[in-house]
């Protein structure tokens, strides 16, 4: 017969042999990562290397939970279809507590909405999409990076200082070009009426034809531009443009193209004077980028890219929220990333409670050149919480809570 | 638009076509003469654009450095093209027709890989040309002094070919083979010297129109299967084989791109147009126009009668039931090993066996190669997306539509691609494929643009990973054996009758392009079937069901398996599915490695992995009795 003093002295037993068992409990805590690995090897790489040493920096100081911190990384072609069968095989197959990455915003919403149904906690750490927490929000999607939405509107300041009347624009045919062209367009004509957005040209991503859209630009007589291009889009739209005299006395704004993977390639061509959101390395000299400047030049013998700071900082969120949470089960980590607070090299940051939207930050500054090389000149750090719509606005824009 | 902007638009349309002149140049000859659709020549582009970037580095930033960077590393693009075909291509000219187009996809993934290993993954912006950097006027507008010097390599280079394959004895070798390559070998011409002869300058070409790029375009990875897209319309416009043709097609096509982003957004009765947006399809639009009215292109002549493309089909044979029972039992006990993963890759892997098997019927058995079947699969996917999120018709209901919307677009597409026949129908495929992707992929009130659609879960009763796993297999072993079932019956026959001989069942009274449009427009069906259970299956859906990289994977599952078995598509989706899953977990360069796995495939079995292991089979008993 079971007394209450047999059950008791049994689960004393379990719990010393428990105790006396570690190797059980020592089993290590597994990560689900997955990027589009192959399509965007200039920003991923980089940001392969920020995460691979902050779990080298987590486990030295002896894992999570007293556990080894080990990732499991997947690359997922950058197709929504393939990332869910991925994200799949993580959680089914290698037993992972969650899920954390993609890049394009397609992946993103997919792998989310998948987070969703598996009630799994997704920290999407870069795509910009702002239907990721709003629009198509849910209970269980994070996204750590500053939106779209966020950094347009960290640009909008300077844009509406210079009152320039005529606005061309020109961005990468797909979500982040549209929504960045979308929310541009809507904030500046808030706050400089009467400005007029006298042509628009929407690239092929990837293969903009530069010499034909610098022309029909400078045709529009703009008095400015805001362009959302990146990557080889953006090299081949500075080559012709200079070449064309297009920016020749007409002020240019770029989402992005102060960061180290889209400015370096441009070398001496680096567009002076052109204001942009990015990551001038070199000189952060806060304590926390000091340190992570420090052990990711030691470790890589390279200089960090964003991607890193990205894949450090999302590295970072993890192992905080399971600290919070003090457990792997979903609904605790879910509680524990809500209103999560964690430093990462970009300072200190927030993961709203409202909207599950980080507070991370960008540099806005303006595009230097010196020695053969463009850097961000002028900059200043933008913290992302002062660049969200009011609550009120935030809780219209998204219906799942 | 001003008179003086019009002329600069001209002006960046052609500088933007002589590139691609030359890649399609090259292309053209090449098909002209192997009947090889090249898939691996945007690569060769891509590697005249690094190793210009690599060798101009080396040499200087000076006009000789430039120069001779420029051709050096086109010539060494075309030792490599010649390395493949010597290598790889010679083994397998015998083979059925197009398979030579998986040895050469496979050369693209490794070639991607073997870029990003040797030049890392940043895009390298080469320098602008020494001694031309210096911008010219025209009527108060800039344009680089580079791209007038482009304009002229254009006809530079028509001139030359020109030269080559009117005065000399190669090009009337090639002019011969292009018309007659059977006849060419029966006079004693050594084909193997003249087919690498040809792969070599068609490979200059390619890497040529990418090296002279350099000041135009950065290196990247991505631009082997962008270029190689553009290059494939533009021979087909201009008629294969036809190099003039090639070069009109490509001041047709650039110029179009340019005027549609010089003419920007208009407002017409109210109606805001964005003509920026087109050049996403400009390409594709044309095609499709030039084929409806021309179908053998510009400039292109009807293709010679082929007496002879490797090994003649062997007759099918039905798989009886007992061999059905084989594979079916066990797949039924698969949920049983305990193995959730496993199920959603099965789920996976018959989707795409029910896609593979569609389209293997067109291209197999009725000799109709399709270069866009994920248009099927991709709106019977959209179809069922938009029934159950925007017509909030339940799962079970939008499934059971999804097919029809698909058969619906296959039986418009299908009445014009009938009209055409082998490239040149596959091409008409390929265009309405990317007709549809980009209206999946612009109308973004209406399919949600780049996005897609979210939240395409299953019914309750059909949450869980196994019942979805028999939904998936039922309806695919369904459709399969509707299609085995179509095969063996009159309509079939008639249908492999007609890829045979179409002259002699059309003397029998036969109309045989009904038929092909029936077949097109049950194969859409199923490949709709097949969309809309994926699409439930992952939950959510994107342009990317509708791409080109899914027809091509449709397209090499075909073929892997082998295309003159009936059970090679299913066992070519199960391999390739389950091989890229695999492949990719374990190691960085998984392209490369799939590539190689792929290329020794085609090397070991020509026929396909299941015609290579019949055949194998057979003579394991000849050898018996």
């Amino acid at each position: 017969m079971l007394t209450r003093q047999t059950f008791l002295a049994a689960a004393g037993l379990l719990v010393a042999a428990g105790l006396a068992a570690p190797a059980s409990s020592q089993a290590p805590v597994r990560l689900g990562e997955l990027n589009s690995y192959k399509n965007f090897p200039a920003f991923l790489e980089p940001y392969k290397k920020g995460w691979e040493l902050a779990v080298e920096e987590v486990n030295a100081r002896g894992g999570v939970l007293g556990r080894k911190l080990e990732i499991v990384s997947r690359d997922d072609g950058g197709n929504p279809g393939e990332a869910v069968r991925v994200a799949e095989e993580l959680l089914s197959r290698e037993n992972v507590a969650f899920l954390m990455g993609t890049f394009p915003s397609n992946v993103g919403l997919a792998v989310a909405d998948f987070a969703k149904q598996r009630k799994t906690l997704f920290i999407a750490a870069e795509p910009l999409s702002d239907k990721i927490v709003w629009d198509q929000g849910n209970a269980y999607t994070f996204r750590l990076r500053a939106s779209t939405y966020m950094q347009t509107t960290m640009l909008i300041p300077d844009a509406a200082k210079l009152q320039k009347k005529r606005w061309a624009i020109v961005y990468p045919n797909y979500e982040y070009g549209q929504s960045a062209t979308a929310a541009f367009k809507k904030l500046l004509s808030a706050r400089q009426p009467g400005v007029e957005f006298v042509a628009e040209q929407a690239a092929p991503l990837g293969r903009i034809d530069a010499g034909a859209v610098a022309q029909a630009l400078a045709d529009a007589k703009p008095d400015a531009i805001f362009s959302s291009l990146f990557g080889a889009d953006l090299a081949k739209f500075v080559r012709e443009g200079t070449q064309r005299g297009l920016f020749k006395g007409v002020e240019v704004f770029n989402l992005l193209a102060g960061e180290p993977e889209y400015l370096d390639p441009l070398k001496d061509e680096a567009p002076d004077g052109w204001y942009v959101t990015g990551y001038p390395w070199a000189e952060i000299k806060t304590p926390e980028h000091q340190k992570f400047l420090a052990a990711y030049q030691a470790k890589f013998k390279d200089y960090p890219r964003l991607g890193s700071v990205v894949g450090y900082a999302t590295i970072q969120s993890a192992v905080a929220a399971i600290q919070r949470a003090g457990s792997l089960e979903q609904e605790k980590l879910v509680a524990a990333m809500k209103g999560l607070k964690h430093s990462t090299p970009f300072g200190d940051i927030e993961y709203r409670a409202l909207d599950h939207q980080s507070t991370m930050g960008a540099y806005v500054g303006r595009i230097g050149v010196k020695d053969g090389k463009g850097y961000m000149k002028e900059w200043r750090f933008a913290d992302g919480r002062d660049f969200l719509p009011p609550d009120d606005e935030v809780r219209k824009l998204r219906p799942a809570q | 638009m001003t008179w003086s902007s019009i002329l600069i638009q001209l002006l960046n349309g052609l500088a933007g076509a002589a590139s691609l002149f030359l890649v399609s140049a090259g292309l053209s000859l090449i098909f002209g003469v192997t009947r090889i659709v090249n898939f691996a020549h945007g690569s060769l582009y891509m590697l005249g654009l690094y190793g210009a970037y690599t060798l101009i580095e080396t040499f200087g930033r000076t006009p000789l450095g430039f120069w001779s960077g420029v051709a050096l590393a086109a010539l060494l693009v075309g030792l490599a093209g010649a390395l493949i075909e010597v290598a790889i291509l010679r083994r397998i000219y015998r083979a059925p027709e197009l398979f030579q187009l998986l040895a050469t996809f496979a050369v693209v993934l490794v070639i991607k890989d073997i870029a990003l290993f040797a030049w890392g993954p940043e895009d390298l912006v080469g320098p602008r040309a020494p001694g031309l950097r210096t911008p010219v006027e025209i009527f108060d507008k800039r344009i680089p002094l580079y791209d007038l010097v482009l304009i002229g390599i254009g006809p530079l280079v028509l001139g030359i070919l020109w030269l080559l394959l009117t005065r000399t004895r190669w090009g009337t070798l090639v002019r011969a083979a292009t018309q007659d390559r059977e006849m060419v070998a029966a006079l004693g011409v050594d084909q193997a010297r003249l087919f690498t002869s040809v792969f070599f300058a068609g490979s200059v070409l390619a890497g040529l129109g990418g090296a002279l790029q350099i000041p135009r375009e950065p290196a990247n990875l991505e631009l082997d299967l962008s270029v190689i897209a553009d290059a494939f319309v533009v021979t087909v416009v201009g008629g294969l084989g036809s190099i003039p043709g090639a070069f009109l097609a490509a001041i047709m096509i650039g110029v179009a791109k340019a005027f549609c982003i010089g003419i920007g957004t208009v407002q017409w009765f109210g109606v805001e147009i964005a003509f920026s947006k087109l050049t996403l399809v400009v390409e594709f639009l044309i095609m499709g126009l030039v084929l409806i009215i021309r179908p053998y292109g510009l400039l292109g002549r009807p293709p010679a009668q082929q007496r002879h493309s490797g090994e003649p089909a062997p007759p099918l044979v039905p798989p009886g039931w007992k061999v059905a029972a084989v594979w079916l039992v066990p797949l039924l006990l698969l949920p049983a090993a305990g193995d959730r993963y496993l199920v959603v890759l099965a789920t996976d892997i018959a989707c795409f066996a029910l896609f593979a098997a569609s389209l293997h019927l067109i291209m197999g058995p009725a000799g109709m190669v399709s270069f866009g079947h994920a248009a099927y699969f991709g709106i019977g996917a959209y179809a069922a997306g938009l029934l159950f999120k925007r017509a909030g018709l339940p799962m079970e209901a939008a499934l059971a539509l999804a097919p029809l919307a698909a058969g619906f677009a296959a039986l418009i597409y299908g009445w014009f691609c009938v009209r055409l026949s082998g490239v040149y129908l596959a091409m008409l495929t390929l265009a309405f494929a990317q007709i549809s992707w980009s209206i999946a992929f612009q109308w973004d009130s209406f399919t949600g643009g780049s996005n897609g659609i979210v939240g395409v879960w299953p019914a309750a009763w059909l949450a869980s990973k196994t019942a979805y796993f028999y939904l998936a297999l039922a309806v695919a072993a369904g459709g399969i054996a509707l299609l085995w079932r179509v095969l063996f019956s009159p309509f079939g026959a008639t249908l492999r009758a007609g890829r045979d001989s179409p002259l002699r069942l059309e003397a029998i009274g036969v109309e045989l392009r009904r038929y092909q449009w029936a077949a097109f427009v049950l194969v859409g069906a199923l490949a709709g079937a097949a969309g809309a259970l994926f699409a439930f299956s992952k939950g959510s859906l994107s342009p990317s069901v509708i791409s080109i990289a899914l027809s091509t994977d449709a397209l090499i599952m075909v073929l892997l398996g082998g295309v003159d078995t009936l059970t090679g598509p299913l066992a070519g989706a199960a391999l390739f599915t389950w091989l890229r899953d695999e492949v990719a977990r374990r190691t960085e360069f998984w392209r490369a490695v799939m590539g190689l796995v792929i290329l020794a495939i085609v090397l070991i079995f020509p026929q396909g992995l299941v015609g290579g292991v019949k055949a194998l089979v057979a003579r394991w008993r000849r050898a018996r009795a």
